[in-house]
């Protein structure tokens, strides 16, 4: 008789999402190509000038990779629940923000990852200045796993629903609307030559309590949605 | 191999997993856990006690107040009819819904939301398996979740359900029936003494009936015990197991 342990019970969900995610390697690059489309809607709309889209170049990408990110969201628990797996998770023994941790970390890992390395293709083909890149990476690094925790809340509390994206839409761009206005402050503050670092840190400090408060705001949701 | 002498039981897994113990010698080798002695009916402590136990959705009673027990050893037939409460009475007991009103005892201790129990494994509508994995795959993780019984292994456990040679097949390409059988499989891994089983014999053909009926069995000679929805279209074909009514609340 073995009792599985907490640290066994996260190990098995996080080998268990990248086999699915491998499984399903195709899907993982849809975030990329949607925001390299939406990155390239602009170019065509407000046409080549290079010094207008360098000016804007920083803005468009964050909104692009939102966006992205807002269109894979749903699918974080989405089949867990359709399948009867959520109900497992909640019913075992181990902290269920634990678990959920794990599984919005594999999230991130899986779609919010491909969408930093294309970053700079995206930087390259707006104009950004090549100065302001390391800049942008910084910020999409703690930018991103904070979109993904505030967006795991809310796909939480709108799971039980069916076609649920609209809403799911509604409640978690308003929760954006900070991490943007950090993320592209510090990249619009290094390109005029001003200090970006403390917008960085506050989406540093955003960041460490989101890691601790968003788990536990999203099991509670989740047990609420499924009863 | 037979647990009391004179009585042949079937087991579908005698002839694969050493037998335990049968609780009658002085139980030299302690390293049995005490939920493989059988015969614990004259135990103090009932596995599962309810009492009072009563749920209502958004005010509307939906069954109870119950009080019933369930001890080791037991497979119990919860009977109603569609609406009747069966389902949101296994959630409850399972700890996925808080009851309005009653308790629930497992094994001595209160069970609520907040303290989930390793002694409950619900088998529910959804078969709670991920189509893009294989069989095995599907089992290592709820393993890897839940823990392990001693002794048994994913393609022992596969085995005895009918599955042998299924192991590397992706769930996806599974009959309804044979998901169901999955499902089943992950029930003898894990080391859950209480098994919650809505609608168990839903799609499955009658080798399948007679298969569900074999592995309560041997559950219950392990000294677990199970609950048991079925709206009355299927009688366990050996033995009579004992009847909890359920009627809609009014």
């Amino acid at each position: 008789m073995r009792y599985g342990t907490t640290s066994s019970a996260c190990a098995a969900l996080i080998r268990r999402d990248l086999l699915l995610t491998w499984r399903r390697r195709g899907d993982a690059l849809n975030p990329a190509l949607f925001a390299l489309m939406v990155v390239v809607l602009f170019p065509l709309a407000l046409g080549p000038e290079p010094n207008q889209l360098a000016a804007i170049a920083a803005g468009i990408v964050f909104v692009a990779i939102l966006l992205a990110g807002l269109l894979a969201l749903d699918t974080l628990f989405r089949s867990d629940h359709d399948d009867g797996t959520l109900e497992q998770l909640v019913l075992s023994p181990h902290p269920l923000s634990l678990l959920l941790a794990s599984r919005i970390a594999v999230h991130w890992l899986t779609t919010a990852l491909p969408l930093i390395v294309i970053a700079p293709l995206l930087a390259e083909m707006l104009h950004l200045p090549r100065s302001v890149l390391p800049v942008l990476l910084t910020a999409l690094a703690l930018a991103t796993p904070l979109l993904s925790l505030l967006g795991a809340v809310c796909v939480a509390l709108t799971v039980g629903m069916r076609r649920s994206g609209m809403l799911l839409a509604l409640l978690v761009l308003p929760l954006y609307v900070p991490v943007l206005i950090f993320a592209a402050g510090a990249c619009n503050a290094a390109q005029v030559g001003l200090p970006f670092l403390a917008p960085l840190l506050w989406l540093g400090a955003a960041l460490v309590m989101a890691l601790v408060l968003a788990p536990l705001a999203c099991a509670a949701a989740l047990r609420i949605s499924i009863t | 191999m037979s647990i009391h002498p004179g009585v042949v039981h079937y087991n579908p897994l005698a002839h694969r997993f050493p037998m335990p113990p049968t609780g009658l010698e002085a139980a030299p080798n302690a390293t049995w856990p005490r939920l493989m002695t059988v015969d614990h009916s004259h135990s103090e402590i009932p596995l599962l006690l309810a009492q009072g136990l009563a749920y209502a959705r958004n005010d509307e009673p939906v069954f109870g107040p119950l009080d019933f027990t369930l001890n080791r050893g037991e497979v119990v037939l919860i009977e109603g009819d569609n609406g009747s409460g069966k389902t949101t009475l296994l959630k409850v007991l399972s700890g996925l819904l808080e009851p309005v009103s009653g308790s629930i005892q497992l094994d001595g201790e209160e069970l609520t939301l907040a303290r989930l129990s390793h002694q409950v494994a619900l088998l529910g509508h959804l078969p709670g398996l991920k189509l893009d994995l294989t069989a095995e795959e599907n089992l290592d993780f709820s393993i890897g979740v839940f823990g392990l019984r001693a002794g048994v292994t994913p393609p022992l456990a596969l085995a005895s359900v009918g599955l042998e040679g299924y192991e590397n097949v992706l769930v996806r390409q599974l009959s309804a029936g044979q998901k169901k059988r999955v499902a089943l499989a992950r029930l003898l891994l894990v080391p859950a003494a209480l098994w919650l089983l809505d609608e168990p014999y839903a799609n499955l053909d009658q080798e399948g009936i007679d298969l569900v009926n074999r592995l309560l069995d041997a559950h219950a000679r392990r000294g677990g015990a199970a609950l048991v929805t079925s709206h009355g279209a299927y009688a366990f074909t050996t033995g009579t197991p004992r009847r909890l009514p359920l009627r809609p609340a009014a």
